[in-house]
């Protein structure tokens, strides 16, 4: 399950240390924006040897290299593929050939450390207005594809807009990206929430982004991590429900119900399969049902 | 691999190591470090496997670590060496 996505400084050691700590369910070693042109060799060795070292067991590993128009996509992919990582985040994916070029990189450095070839998975980031027009061919542009996460930052930049925490510059790009990813089956998630100490202006975003569908939310600062999870797991209430919703169908299966119906509402088919996302959430986060 | 000019790499921040390097006809290595009397030998041991993977037979290496965990001096000293290496 991955509610929280945080985003790290690839080039700082001491974060590189405590990212496992901080209760993310996805840790994104960054390589690009948090890391200076200057300092762009020194971030991608040690994040290497961080990944390869350090025993990361409570959040996933995810590294966001650098884009294809910089020289320094290809030295992020030798060195960091060899180490495995959950999924490489891909940024500035405007188009689906912008991934089939990433995947030649990619299975060529698998297949000099031995890899199985496609292993490696790819988040693209859709950050600017050609990607969010193409967001169903990135989708479904390779296999490897399992999820896309939106950025909204230079996202507004290339719409000519301005960021607002209301997000009105943004709807229209996060329902298309969130139809598109469903669509093609792969996960989706919502742009950081910039302000670090606005709790309550996160709290609104996040339930803006569950509503439409997102199943989780990147950070860029640890403060931001609890609040995606709450918002992102489902309540005792909805599990209550949910878990109600499948005893009900199971029992009118039983009894050869063609319709049934539950607290005055009908069940059918988008109600059950619902319910069975969140009971399959709540088991991941180690909830107790009563099935 | 040969070095040849003076590079840096690292910062003083803590859990990290600033490391500078120089080419030089051996191999020296001199160590400051918050854990010195716990870690130093096992720091040196780090220096010495990183410059011979490497193929380094001369350079004068200065650590000033503040609490890198091995894989991050090794790193730091990986990244120095490539830069002292560019021509």
């Amino acid at each position: 399950m991955r509610r929280s996505m945080l985003f790290m400084p690839g080039n700082n050691a001491g974060m590189l240390l405590n990212a496992d700590f901080l209760c993310a369910d996805s840790i994104i070693l960054d390589l690009e924006d948090a890391v200076s042109t200057a300092e762009k060799d020194a971030a991608r060795i040690l994040v290497r040897n961080a990944v390869r070292t350090l025993e990361y067991s409570r959040s996933e590993v995810i590294v966001r290299i650098n884009p294809l128009d910089s020289p320094f996509f290809e030295s992020d992919i030798n060195e960091i593929v060899q180490v495995a990582p959950s999924m490489l985040m891909l940024p500035k994916v405007s188009c689906a050939e912008d991934v089939i070029i990433y995947d030649e990189y990619v299975s060529k450095a698998e297949k000099k450390c031995g890899m199985e070839k496609g292993s490696v998975k790819f988040i693209p980031l859709i950050e600017t207005a050609l990607g969010v027009e193409n967001a169903y061919k990135i989708c479904s542009a390779h296999e490897r594809v399992t999820a896309v996460l939106l950025g909204a930052e230079d996202l507004s930049a290339d719409l000519g807009c301005k960021r607002t925490k209301g997000g009105a510059e943004i709807a229209y790009s996060r329902g298309r990206i969130v139809c598109a990813a469903k669509a093609a089956k792969v996960a989706c998630y919502d742009t950081p929430f910039t302000d670090v100490n606005d709790d309550e202006g996160l709290k609104v975003d996040a339930q803006v982004a569950k509503s439409l569908g997102f199943t989780g939310k990147a950070a860029i600062s640890p403060r931001h991590v609890a609040a995606i999870n709450e918002v992102f797991s489902p309540t005792m209430q909805e599990i209550e429900y949910a878990a109600e919703v499948l005893r009900t169908i199971k029992k009118a299966k039983e009894e050869g119900l063609g319709v049934v119906s539950l607290r005055g509402k009908m069940i059918d088919a988008p109600i059950v399969a619902r319910a069975q996302q969140v009971i399959e959430a709540a088991k991941e986060l180690g909830v107790d049902i009563d099935e | 691999m040969k070095l040849v000019k003076s590079a840096v790499a690292g910062t003083l921040e803590s859990n990290d190591v600033f490391v500078e390097i120089e080419p030089a006809e051996n191999i020296d290595i001199e160590i400051e470090s918050i854990v010195f009397a716990q870690f130093g030998d096992d720091i040196r041991t780090s220096v010495e496997d990183v410059l011979n993977e490497m193929g380094v037979k001369g350079a004068k290496v200065a650590l000033n670590d503040h609490g890198a965990l091995d894989c991050v001096i090794r790193a730091r000293l990986e990244t120095a060496v490539l830069r002292a290496s560019e021509v």
